[in-house]
C-alpha cells in the first residue's frame, strides 16, 4: 500500500500530540494541579490515531473513561481540553464534565463515558438516527475489553446487527480491566470471536501497528458507510500506565511492563518512517517540540482561565428549566 | 365535544407530531405488530413503517439508543413496556440520559420521550404492576408527565414531542381503555400547571394518574356529608406546580397527598415536605399520605386490593386530617 508522506508523518504527529498531552496530565495531576481522577491513554495512541484518520469531521464517535486520545484523534482543542482537566469555565464541559465527560457534539464526540461499556448503547442509537434519516455518516464506538464482558455489549452487538447500523465497534484490548487481567475475567481468548455470536465480521489486529490499525478500521468504515452494517475490531494493546495515575498497580510486575515497552505504537512507527526516510532525527525533535509547544499553550489558557461560578453548578441541566425546582 | 379513549388520544397526538416532524420515530417491544402489550399504539398499526418498529428486549440498548439517535437530531419515542423493566435498562437513563447534558456543560438537546404503562391491573404481581416515578423524580435530569385522561395525554405527549429536554411518560394501564372528551384541534398543555379538577373549601387533595379518578369519587361521596374537597391533578411531576397547590393549602388550610406508588418516600413525601417548609403556618393539621403498602405487589385479588389506595383509603385520610 502507498501512502503520502504527509499521511504518514500525520499519523506520526498524532500519536506524539496525545502522548504528550497524557505525560503532560500525568505530570500536572502528580503537582496536584487536577482535581478527579485521569485515565492515561498511553501505549495506546495507535488505535484512536489510525480509526480516526478515516473518519470525516460529521461521523461520530463514543468514547471511554481513558478517552484524551479519541478526542484529540477526532480534532478536540487541547486548549479547551486542559482546561476542562483543570475544571475552569472555558473547558469542553464548562468544568461540569472533566476527563472522563470530556464531549464536544459539534466535532462529533458524543462523550468520553465514566460507564464502561456506557458508550455503546449510544453508539448504536446514533446509528438507528443516521439510519432512519438516511445520511452516510457513520459511528465508531470505543471500548475496551472490560466492557466486552457488560450487558451493554451483548444488547448493543444484537441490536446494531439486526438493524444493519452503520456503527463499528472497536474494542481496545489492553488486557487490564481497571485492576483485573483479561485472562482471568474473559471467556474468549479473543474478543473479536464474540462476533459470530452476532452475525457480523469480527477480526484481531496488532492495536500498536497504526498502519494495520489504519487499514482494518478503513474496511469496516467503508462497509458501514455503504449499508453493509457493523463489524467488530479488536485492536490488542496494552495499558502502560496504571488504571488511573495513582494505581499502586499490585496487579502486575515491572518486568512485564518493561517487556511491553519495546512494542509500544510511537517507538515502533518511528522506526519504520526513519527506515523509509520519511523521518530524521530534525524532523522528529521539531515534531515531538512543536507538541510540547502546543500543550504548554494549552496549560497557559487552562491556568489563566476563570473558574465557574458556584452558582453556575445550577446552569445546562435542561434547555427549559421553567418551573424547576434546584 | 366527541370522546376517545386514553389510548386513541395517544396515538393522535404521536401520529398527529409524525406526520408534522419527520425527525420523529418510535420503537419499543410489541408496538408495531401487536399495538402494544396494552393496545397504546392499536390506532398506529401498519402507519410509518421506516418509523415504527419492534425491538429485541434489550432495555439498557434500547434507552441508550433514544440518547444517541437525539444526539444526531432525531426525536426518538421509545415504548417501555412496563414501567417495572426500566430497572433492567436503568443506567442509559439514570447515568446517561439524565446526565450527559448536564456534564457536557450544557451541549446538545436530548429530544426524547420515553413512554409506558405503569401500575397496578389484573393481578400482574410484582414485576408488573409498580409505579415508579418517584425514581425519576429523585434523580435531576428528566420531565416527568402522567397524564390521568385522554385530554390531558394528547396534550401533554404533543408538548413532550416538541420538547427540547427528556420526558418520560407513565401511563397506567386501567386509564387506557377510559373514554373523555378531546377537541378535534390542535392544542397543547404546558409542563408545570397543575389542572384544579374540583374546586373546594375544607381539604386539598393533590393526586395523579389513577388516583385523581380514586379521589374524585371519595370528594363526590364526602361531599354528601358536607365535607369540600378542592381536588388537584399535578398531570406533570417534574416539574410540579408548587404555586398552586400551595395557593391551595392556604385557602383549604389541610393538604392529602394521593398516589399508587409506594407511601414510604413516595412523592407525596416530597409534596407534603415542600408544602410544610413554605406554608407552615396555614396548615391546621399534619399532612397525611395515600400510598401503597410498602411491600412489592402481591399476586392473590385480596392481597392485591388490601395494599394498593383507592378511594377508601384518600376518604379516611381526608376524615383524619379534618379531625
Amino acid at each position: 500500500m502507498e501512502y503520502s508522506k504527509d499521511f504518514l508523518l500525520n499519523l506520526y504527529r498524532t500519536m506524539v500530540r496525545i502522548r504528550n498531552f497524557e505525560l503532560r496530565a500525568e505530570k500536572l495531576f502528580l503537582e496536584g494541579k487536577l482535581p478527579g481522577f485521569i485515565h492515561l491513554y498511553i501505549g495506546e495512541e495507535a488505535i484512536a490515531t489510525g480509526v480516526m484518520a478515516n473518519l470525516r469531521k460529521d461521523d461520530y464517535i463514543t468514547s471511554t473513561h481513558r478517552g484524551h486520545g479519541h478526542m484529540i484523534a477526532k480534532g478536540g482543542d487541547m486548549k479547551r481540553m486542559m482546561a476542562e482537566l483543570y475544571g475552569k469555565l472555558t473547558g469542553y464541559c464548562k468544568g461540569k464534565g472533566g476527563s472522563m465527560h470530556i464531549a464536544s457534539f459539534e466535532i462529533g464526540v458524543l462523550g468520553a463515558n465514566g460507564v464502561v461499556g456506557g458508550g455503546l448503547p449510544i453508539a448504536v442509537g446514533a446509528g438507528l438516527g443516521i439510519k432512519i434519516k438516511k445520511s452516510d455518516q457513520v459511528v465508531v464506538a470505543f471500548f475496551g475489553e472490560g466492557a466486552s464482558n457488560t450487558g451493554a455489549f451483548h444488547e448493543s452487538l444484537n441490536f446494531a446487527s439486526i438493524y444493519k447500523l452503520p456503527v463499528v465497534f472497536i474494542n481496545e484490548n489492553n488486557r487490564f480491566a481497571s485492576t483485573a487481567r483479561v485472562e482471568e475475567t474473559t471467556s474468549v481468548e479473543n474478543i473479536s470471536d464474540r462476533a459470530v455470536g452476532y452475525g457480523i465480521p469480527g477480526v484481531t489486529i496488532d492495536g500498536n501497528n497504526v498502519i494495520a490499525v489504519y487499514e482494518t478500521a478503513k474496511e469496516a468504515i467503508r462497509r458501514a458507510r455503504e449499508g453493509g452494517g457493523p463489524s467488530l475490531i479488536e485492536a490488542k494493546t496494552y495499558r502502560l500506565k496504571g488504571h488511573f495515575v495513582g494505581d499502586p498497580e499490585l496487579y502486575r510486575k515491572k518486568e512485564e511492563i518493561e517487556k511491553f515497552l519495546s512494542k509500544e505504537p510511537i517507538g515502533r512507527f518511528e522506526k519504520k518512517l526513519f527506515e523509509m526516510k520519511i523521518l530524521n532525527k530534525n524532523l522528529r525533535d521539531s515534531i515531538w517540540s512543536e507538541s510540547e509547544k502546543e500543550i504548554d499553550e494549552a496549560v497557559k489558557f487552562a491556568e489563566e482561565s476563570p473558574m465557574p461560578k458556584p452558582e453556575d453548578a445550577l446552569t445546562d441541566l435542561f434547555v427549559d428549566d421553567t418551573g424547576y425546582d434546584y | 365535544m366527541r370522546e376517545i379513549t386514553f389510548s386513541e388520544a395517544l396515538g393522535e397526538a404521536i401520529l398527529e407530531e409524525m406526520e408534522r416532524d419527520p425527525t420523529i420515530f418510535t420503537y419499543g417491544e410489541d408496538i408495531a405488530k401487536q399495538g402494544g402489550i396494552f393496545g397504546a399504539y392499536k390506532s398506529l398499526l401498519g402507519k410509518f413503517p421506516d418509523r415504527i418498529f419492534d425491538t429485541p428486549i434489550s432495555e439498557e440498548a434500547i434507552y441508550g439508543s433514544a440518547l444517541g439517535a437525539a444526539l444526531v437530531g432525531m426525536r426518538p419515542v421509545v415504548e417501555f413496556h412496563f414501567a417495572d423493566f426500566l430497572f433492567t435498562g436503568i443506567q442509559s437513563i439514570t447515568l446517561q440520559i439524565e446526565k450527559i447534558r448536564y456534564m457536557t456543560g450544557g451541549q446538545g438537546k436530548l429530544h426524547l420521550v420515553l413512554r409506558g404503562p405503569d401500575g397496578v391491573a389484573q393481578s400482574a404481581a410484582a414485576q408488573h404492576s409498580e409505579s415508579i416515578e418517584t425514581i425519576f423524580m429523585h434523580v435531576p435530569g428528566i420531565k416527568i408527565i402522567i397524564p390521568s385522561t385522554p385530554y390531558d395525554m394528547k396534550g401533554l405527549m404533543k408538548t413532550a414531542l416538541r420538547s427540547d429536554d427528556p420526558v418520560i411518560c407513565f401511563e397506567h394501564k386501567r386509564l387506557y381503555k377510559i373514554k373523555g372528551p378531546v377537541p378535534e384541534e390542535e392544542y397543547l398543555i404546558p409542563f408545570g400547571v397543575a389542572d384544579i379538577k374540583r374546586e373546594g373549601k375544607d381539604v386539598t387533595v393533590v393526586a395523579m394518574s389513577r388516583m385523581v379518578h380514586e379521589s374524585l369519587r371519595a370528594a363526590n361521596e364526602l361531599e354528601k356529608e358536607g365535607i369540600s374537597v378542592e381536588m388537584i391533578d399535578l398531570r406533570t411531576l417534574v416539574p410540579w406546580d408548587k404555586k398552586r397547590v400551595i395557593e391551595s393549602v392556604k385557602k383549604t388550610n389541610h393538604l392529602v397527598v394521593a398516589h399508587e406508588t409506594w407511601k414510604r418516600a413516595g412523592w407525596g413525601a416530597e409534596i407534603a415536605s415542600v408544602v410544610q417548609e413554605e406554608a407552615f403556618d396555614y396548615l391546621d393539621a399534619p399532612i397525611l399520605r395515600v400510598g401503597e403498602k410498602n411491600v412489592p405487589m402481591p399476586f392473590s385479588p385480596p392481597l392485591e386490593e388490601f395494599v394498593t389506595p383507592d378511594y377508601k383509603d384518600v376518604i379516611k385520610a381526608i376524615k383524619k386530617v379534618l379531625e
